[in-house]
């Protein structure tokens, strides 16, 4: 995380901090309480599934991430390349292997423990699938159950897809989950956890869709990322989780009624000058640097693609209580960067005009071929169907040779010229921006 | 018999036509007759004859186009295999083709399904995606809906009803096709000298541009001049080049590592070809259900596939130990993760049983090899020097 003593914090940041520090302390006295360790990916996470089991989940994209904001990731992405991985590839499996071989500590400085089992929920990102198979060599032994989640490519999810996905459960993820336990699939406590997560996927969206209003009371993509979205991962079917979002949403509900904007890191934004919508990861090494460009020129980012790389909920999706096994597929299916490329110009042409965006950006990352390759075609879709100025900047989620501060900001300032000269056309025609 | 000489010129030709004018003169020749695209590395190219189509190999651009338009769809850090078939879709290369498939293999061919379903290139553009379950009921199922997806896709066009039989025939001539591959493989691995990598890479890739009919009899022809003695052996060692499955080495790499003292007795350029190992059954009741067997039963490995039950750093030891290889050569295109990726843990099996390895990384349209050839000479001198 940002260096929490600068930070400017919300009740809701304190909870959540005290829930994750809770968490990667269970994690290190894992094997004390005699619980079973999976490692997984966020997208397409079974964590319900994984939590029915009494296991404790963790997501190297997380660990990958505070690495990178702990200004860690450098060196064990070096230490990757040490051992023969290529410049070229996703800094996030150089980043997680890095920090394996160097001892395998965590964001709180307590030591992660070995995977008793490698759920390989392969959902949206081909690399996924190298990753666990580097994994797997470098933890020899441990048992890795794959979950093949099929793209979206018609646009739609199929009834044979969702069969697929149930059978894969019953016949490859769940044995496995059960022998590494010694316990039994227990549906009732699966539908019991699902039935949190419905509750605290309606919280987040109402959280989310309040971004809607001018001004927006969230930031939905920096804010979204750093105290919004990740709880939902490692908690969605908790008690916890719905607490945590019960709090946030009263939080923003006040916001609201006193017309505040978003929190950032050095206080209120006093004035909304520029909405946006936002593609693509965030910058991890430079998070802070990053967002004070956008919140030092009044912008506020009012839906993100990003944020929805957990699960895809403002478009309905909740998970089902009733038909579990069915819905943790739906749910796989439905993830951002599982939807093809028409599907993903849908979804934000539909933010850029529900949330009354005045421009469209896309942070290129150079890591990530599941967002980038196609983001050129993004945006000038994106440019014909909305005519919102669209912008464009490079970088990289943990890799701090990717990020140029001094190109990032000279670019991202001709585009807020660029915002600020149409919201004086627009004006003088009488348009409302 | 047409001479060795004439078929490897029109093999070149065919190879490099990034028009396609072969396939196209093809399909103007009968109304119902379709043309398919699809891109690196494998579809079960039987269904699509079975319908009346012809399965077009699209490699990319290789070093023979200019890519201008392509290179404003991608980032720099972005392999340039899809650059170029943009280039090509927006240049009307691929304009006669009535659908495209775009096999799992990464995420950049993935979403440029989607590229194509934007700007509405060809009447269907499907991601036919390979399960990664390889149980005959789950992920063989799996994999038999994705043909029928096609085969839907391709009856909406041409209305051609695909039969048991249609299939099965045409799994017939591919095993056919297989088998006369395979049988130059074994030839060269024999008699490296009769047949340059370079050669037969262009007799495959011309195959995949042509009806199977023909490229089969090109290649009884090839097999027949290979039998006989043809050029002269030389003191060079033999190796493995893997990592090239999808972008396509420029030929001017394949040429600089025979150049340098390298036989190349096996590499994955065209591995769509080659990827099912031995015959598909071919009297099956249910021969979707045969194309799916032979997927999970019989697939080589690749990048592309889930491998933890069957390592595929193993596998490329055994391969190069069956080919009596020297060493082995890691050459991946540029930002290719799936290769990349797959690298160190490759070269480790490599290290553990003692076969030499070096590494380098291209793109489809590098024009310069010095450094390669360099790399590949002292490679070959070494293990010369030690063997
Ligand atoms: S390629 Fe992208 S989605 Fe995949 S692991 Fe890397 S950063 Fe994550
Ligand atoms: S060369 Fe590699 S990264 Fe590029 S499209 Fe092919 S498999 Fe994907």
């Amino acid at each position: 995380m940002a260096d929490p003593k600068e930070a400017i914090k919300e009740k809701s940041m304190v909870i959540q901090k005290d829930m994750l520090a809770k968490q990667f302390h269970d994690l290190s006295k894992a094997k004390e309480l005699g619980k079973k360790v999976v490692y997984t990916f966020v997208p397409g996470n079974l964590t319900e599934l994984i939590l029915s089991f009494d296991m404790l989940p963790v997501y190297p994209e997380i660990n990958a991430l505070q690495s990178g904001m702990r200004k860690k990731s450098a060196a064990y992405i070096r230490e990757a390349e040490k051992m023969g991985h290529s410049e070229d590839v996703c800094t996030y499996v150089k980043c997680d292997i890095g920090m394996m071989l160097n001892g395998n500590i965590g964001p709180t400085g307590e030591q992660l423990p070995k995977p008793d089992l490698l759920l390989l929920s392969y959902t949206g990102c081909f690399t996924f699938l190298k990753w666990f198979e580097n994994l797997e060599r470098l933890y020899p032994g441990v048992p890795v159950a794959m979950l093949h989640t099929p793209y979206q490519e018609d646009g739609k999810i199929t009834k044979d897809q969702v069969d697929y996905m149930v059978k894969q459960l019953n016949e490859e993820v769940i044995p496995k989950m059960e022998k590494v336990t010694g316990k039994k699939f227990d549906s009732a406590k699966l539908s019991k956890l699902m039935e949190n997560s419905a509750k605290a996927e309606d919280l987040l969206v109402k959280i989310l869709e309040s971004a809607k209003r001018k001004p927006s009371p969230i930031d939905a993509y920096f804010a979204g990322v750093y105290y919004i979205g990740p709880i939902f991962t490692a908690f969605r079917g908790t008690d916890s989780a719905v607490e945590y979002y019960t709090e946030l949403w009263s939080e923003v509900q006040e916001r609201i009624k006193l017309g505040l904007g978003p929190v950032t890191p050095e206080g209120e934004l006093k004035e909304e000058k520029y909405r946006l919508v936002m593609e693509g990861p965030p910058n991890w090494t430079n998070f802070r640097e990053f967002w004070k460009i956008f919140y030092d020129m009044g912008a506020v980012i009012v839906a993100s693609t990003y944020t929805k790389v957990g699960g895809v909920y403002d478009t309905g999706f909740r998970h089902d209580p009733k038909n579990p096994l069915e819905s943790l597929s739906k749910y796989c299916m439905g993830v951002y960067t599982n939807l093809n490329l028409p599907q993903r110009v849908d979804l934000i042409e539909n933010y850029v005009k529900e949330y009354k965006a005045d421009g469209f950006l896309i942070n290129s990352i150079k890591s990530c071929n599941s967002f980038s390759a196609g983001q050129l075609m993004i945006m000038r879709q994106i440019e014909q169907r909305t005519g919102v100025p669209v912008g464009f900047i490079e970088s990289d989620l943990v890799d701090p040779r990717y990020f140029s501060y001094a190109n990032i900001k000279n670019r991202l300032e001709s585009y807020f010229q660029m915002l600020e000269q149409r919201k004086i056309i627009l004006k003088q025609e009488g348009v409302e921006a | 018999m047409k001479s060795l000489d004439i078929i490897l010129k029109e093999c070149e030709i065919l190879a490099f036509d990034l028009t396609f004018s072969k396939a196209k003169k093809w399909k103007a020749e009968d109304k119902k007759r379709i043309l398919v695209g699809y891109l690196p590395i494998y579809v079960p190219r039987e269904i699509i004859h079975a319908a009346n189509g012809l399965p077009v190999g699209i490699m990319g651009a290789g070093d023979r186009k200019q890519i201008i338009k392509g290179d404003a769809y991608y980032q720099s850090y972005i392999c340039h295999l899809p650059r170029g078939i943009i280039e090509m879709a927006l240049d009307k290369n691929l304009d006669d083709f009535d659908g495209f498939m775009f096999p799992a293999i990464c995420d950049c061919v993935r979403n440029l399904s989607g590229m194509f379903k934007l700007s509405k290139k060809g009447k269907f553009q499907r991601y036919f995606d390979y399960p990664q379950n390889f149980d005959a009921l789950i992920g063989g199922t799996f994999y038999i809906q994705e043909m029928e997806k096609i085969l839907e896709d391709m009856h909406a066009i041409n209305g051609v009803k695909v039969t048991a039989e249609a299939i099965n025939k045409a799994i017939k001539l591919y095993n056919v096709n297989r088998k006369l591959i395979e049988e130059i493989y074994s030839i060269r691995q024999q008699y490296p000298w009769r047949l340059s990598a370079v050669e037969t890479y262009h007799i495959l890739r011309a195959g995949i541009t042509i009806p199977v009919e023909e490229h089969n009899e090109m290649l009884k022809q090839v097999v027949d001049h290979i039998q006989k003695e043809r050029g002269e052996p030389m003191d060079n060692i033999r190796v493995v080049v893997t990592g090239s499955f999808c972008e396509q080495p420029p030929i001017g790499l394949i040429k600089s590592i025979e150049m340098a003292g390298c036989y190349i007795v096996e590499d994955d350029f065209m591995l769509g070809s080659r990827q099912i190992q031995g015959e598909i059954k071919d009297n099956s009741k249910n021969p979707l259900e045969a194309l799916a067997d032979a997927y999970i039963h019989q697939s080589t490995f690749t990048s592309c596939f889930y491998d933890v039950e069957n390592p595929r750093g193993k596998r490329l030891v055994k391969l190069a130990k069956e080919r009596n290889a020297d060493g082995i050569i890691f050459s991946a295109a540029s930002f290719c993760d799936p290769a990349l990726l797959d690298r160190p843990q490759m070269q480790q099996e490599c290290d553990a049983v003692g076969i030499p390895h070096i590494n380098f990384q291209y793109h489809e349209n590098t024009g310069q090899f010095k450094v390669i050839k360099e790399q590949a000479g002292t490679f070959s001198d070494s293990i010369k020097l030690w063997a």
